[in-house]
């Protein structure tokens, strides 16, 4: 038990670290997801003939091959592409970060789903509400703002939710091209000290915690995001 | 006339295809996958080819058992939190919960280095018949898959017999059914069509799991790849056509589900 202390000796610590870094790559990449799922959506819903083709590519593409794959091809191929920018326009190659490239290539990976997510719940809300904002001459902005976000929120937020804990489940999978997050961590503590079932428990116990944790402020939310709304049966 | 309206049917579908703009993209599309057919190298195919139709077979072959015996194993956990009592819906309700709080990657790895690491300090694992299978690696990755999948559909499967309409089991009894028989002619097979089109999500989920076996020493398809990119330094080449290869299997996927599903009455409930 020793083992799991957070000071030197123990190897607590560490799975700490890699808890945290899990935690910044989940945040980092979910955001980076609502942002291309959002214009994804828009696209989809409001772009031309060309925009939606696209996006209809990226979306059934990213949700068709394996994460492991993409995250292998993005992470390759985006620190080579820009690598090669730089030398092209006369720079010297840098060191991506992983922190950088891990959020890039989960935020690029959630992108896909979150746009699926949200052009569904915009569909789910009743045309009449959009139809009478622009009745009111409200312009794109106004009318994203006041009336389309806040009513889709509600249908939005169950898929969006899932795929947050999607997120931190996915950083699991940044272990296998070598950054270090609360699944590498685990590993190396469990391969220096030999006490693995020990150590991938407590990993185990980590994630579930923020799991249950996310759990918890996701039903906040959610009531939060329906408030005023007629309530729904539990089981939906 | 049924031959007139299945032409106007046809040329409906083509119609779909030969937009001006589709012409063009589906051209710039072509245009790529040429100049990837003729600039990269793939001169390694010839002597791979062999093994990664092995890879792609055990990839099949690992998909096709833990799906099955997850779902096997996903009725009773949904019919125990469906309708069981508490002795029996609280354990599963807790073993959906840790399956779904935590990393397949982490599960795969804490039974196998975790698992395997405690099986051989006992003589009496070492000298069973089991020991032979408990020694290599797939059994892991199919025991971790297995319990994934179950996990994942047995919350689908509580809701869907949660789903089946009250009136249809009280006639069931009323007709005099014992409850084996009950749950074999109604309530399962109506909980069945409610998830199906959830299966084929999770089906395609588990697809795309599959490949973390490699990272246990299991040789499917996507260690292959990993292998001809150790071999060749090649960085792109293996895992585009990894990518191609996934993306044929979803498509396959999807499609079967999809004539399944069309053989299901839809109007249920």
């Amino acid at each position: 038990m020793e083992l799991l202390s957070p000071v030197a000796p123990g190897w607590g610590g560490t799975l700490l670290v890699g808890l945290l870094h899990s935690v910044e790559i989940a945040i980092g990449a979910t955001c980076l997801g609502l942002m291309i799922g959002t214009a994804g959506a828009f696209g989809k819903l409001y772009g031309g003939p060309v925009t939606r083709d696209l996006l209809a590519v990226y979306t059934t593409v990213v949700r068709a091959v394996p994460e492991l794959v993409l995250i292998l091809l993005l992470y390759y191929a985006g620190t080579d592409l820009i690598n090669q920018v730089l030398t092209a326009i006369g720079y010297s190659r840098v060191d991506i970060s992983g922190l950088a490239a891990g959020i890039f290539v989960l935020g690029f990976v959630q992108g896909a789903y979150s746009t699926e997510v949200i052009r569904g719940a915009i569909l789910a809300i009743p045309q009449g509400q959009i139809e009478a904002a622009r009745a009111y001459g409200m312009s794109p902005g106004l009318m994203l703002r006041r009336i389309t976000v806040p009513a889709m929120l509600p249908f939005a937020i169950p898929g969006l939710a899932n795929l947050w804990l999607i997120a931190t489940k996915d950083t699991a999978l940044l272990a296998v091209v070598g950054f270090f997050e609360l699944t590498l961590a685990t590993r190396q503590a469990a391969g220096v000290t030999k006490a693995y079932l020990l150590f991938y428990l407590a990993a185990g116990a980590l994630y579930l915690a923020l799991s249950l944790f996310s759990n918890l402020i996701i039903g906040r939310v959610e009531a939060w995001s329906r408030r005023g709304m007629p309530s729904v049966r539990e089981a939906r | 006339m049924s031959a007139e309206a299945s032409a106007i049917h046809m040329a409906a579908r083509a119609s779909i295809w030969l937009k001006p703009h589709r012409i063009v993209l589906i051209l710039i599309g072509l245009a790529l996958v040429l100049c990837a057919a003729v600039f990269m190298r793939w001169d390694w195919l010839p002597q791979y080819w062999e093994m990664g139709l092995m890879g792609i077979w055990r990839a099949l072959w690992i998909l096709a058992v833990t799906c099955a015996l997850g779902f096997a194993l996903a009725v009773p956990l949904g019919l125990a939190q469906a309708g069981g009592p508490i002795w029996f819906s609280a354990p599963a309700k807790v073993f959906c919960t840790i399956i779904r709080g935590t990393p397949l990657l982490l599960q795969l790895w804490l039974l196998y280095y975790g698992l395997g690491s405690i099986f051989p300090q006992y003589p009496w694992i070492r000298e069973s018949w089991l020991w032979p299978y408990l020694r290599q690696a797939w059994p892991y990755g199919v025991v971790a898959l297995t319990f994934s999948f179950a996990g994942y559909e047995g919350e689908v499967m509580r809701g869907a017999f949660a789903g089946v309409p009250r009136g249809q089991l009280e006639a069931a009894r009323a007709f005099g059914m014992s409850r084996w028989k009950i749950f074999r002619r109604i309530w399962l097979p109506q909980a069945f069509y409610r998830a199906l089109p959830t299966l084929t999500g999770e089906t395609v989920l588990q697809l795309k799991s599959t490949p973390l076996v490699a990272t246990i020493s299991v040789i499917d398809i996507f260690a292959v790849s990993s292998k001809v990119r150790q071999d060749t330094y090649l960085t792109y080449e293996p895992l585009l056509l990894l990518a191609l290869i996934y993306m044929t299997i979803t498509g396959i996927l999807v499609f079967v589900f999809s004539r399944i599903e069309a053989r299901i009455p839809v109007k249920i409930g």
